[in-house]
């Protein structure tokens, strides 16, 4: 009687494994290049924006630590919300310059759909972030602020439940929240890209295009843009 | 504080009045942001037109068989 080799079921942790790397192969992952056309300063605005963020947040944090008392009336305090308030507007600055670059370059192009959708939900999602921060200031600006939006929330309904005149709910939102929400979409942001790679200008991609219609067989794009620089 | 100090420490521009606006027909715009769309549009333009440093150097470096190598 023979017994046939049964190989054992795995384990969610191999089937994540798996997936993961299937999805991201490291070397897709952590490039140690990027194709030539990348070399414009167009493409440098969404990394410009996540080093944005990361200013934000380490400013965030030690305002956090220190609290209203002390970003008010010291020195060193004014200086960090005064770092934390510019990172923000440069933030939204270089953001808005990614979101210009990326619709007239039509950057869903080539099955990277997901990649416009989680960025313009990052986009969304930063606008209330701001919103509670400037409320959540502990002065008259965050008081004339909060009475002013209070009223928009109003109007479309919201504000049982985001309430701008509520500091405790309005600083859980801007610390906890949202940056939460905004760190975990960049990253599925960023991790679309590499899967998906940075979107070619339009003109390569026609030439692809074309290139693919005359040999079916030619899975290589035209000179230059696949080849990577260091 | 003294006037020298409070004059040091003051705005750059004198912020002690309403803010000027901009009006067109339902479109109400403060100068400030006015100013910083100006400055995002023509960011943008120059990101488009400025060329990239090094960029030539490694295009010309590809054209020459340098290129694929990472």
């Amino acid at each position: 009687m023979s017994v046939t080799p049964t190989t054992p079921p795995k384990s969610w942790t191999v089937k994540v494994r798996e997936k993961g790397v299937e999805a991201l192969p490291p070397d897709k992952l952590l490039p140690d290049g990027q194709p030539t056309y990348v070399a414009s300063w167009i493409y440098v605005f969404g990394v410009a924006s996540i080093a944005s963020l990361i200013v934000i947040i380490g400013s965030g944090c030690i305002l956090a630590l220190k609290g209203p008392a002390w970003w008010h009336e010291t020195g060193v305090g004014h200086f960090f919300n005064s770092i934390h308030l510019w990172s923000v507007e440069l933030f939204f600055f270089v953001m808005v310059v990614h979101l210009w670059g990326k619709y007239w370059m039509a950057a869903w192009r080539g099955g990277r759909g997901r990649v416009w959708v989680t960025g313009a939900i990052t986009f969304l999602v930063a606008v209330p972030c701001a919103l509670t921060g400037y409320v959540s200031q502990q002065n008259f600006d965050a008081q004339w602020i909060s009475t002013q939006a209070k009223d928009a929330m109003n109007s479309v309904g919201v504000g049982a439940f985001f309430n701008l005149t509520n500091f405790g709910q309005m600083y859980s939102y801007h610390i906890l929240l949202l940056p939460i929400a905004i760190v975990l979409l960049v990253s599925l942001h960023v991790l679309l890209v590499r899967r998906n790679g940075v979107v070619p200008p339009i003109e390569l991609e026609e030439k692809l295009t074309a290139m693919r219609a005359t040999s079916p067989d030619a899975q290589h794009p035209p000179a230059g843009a696949g080849e990577v620089q260091s | 504080m003294n006037s020298l100090g409070a004059a040091v420490l003051g705005a750059v521009f004198n912020l002690n009045h309403p803010a000027h606006t901009v009006d067109w027909s339902f479109i109400h715009l403060s100068v400030a942001n006015v100013v910083v769309i100006g400055l995002m549009l023509i960011v943008f333009v120059l990101a488009i037109l400025l060329p990239f440093p090094g960029a030539a150097s490694r295009e010309a470096a590809r054209r020459g068989g340098g290129g694929g190598a990472p």
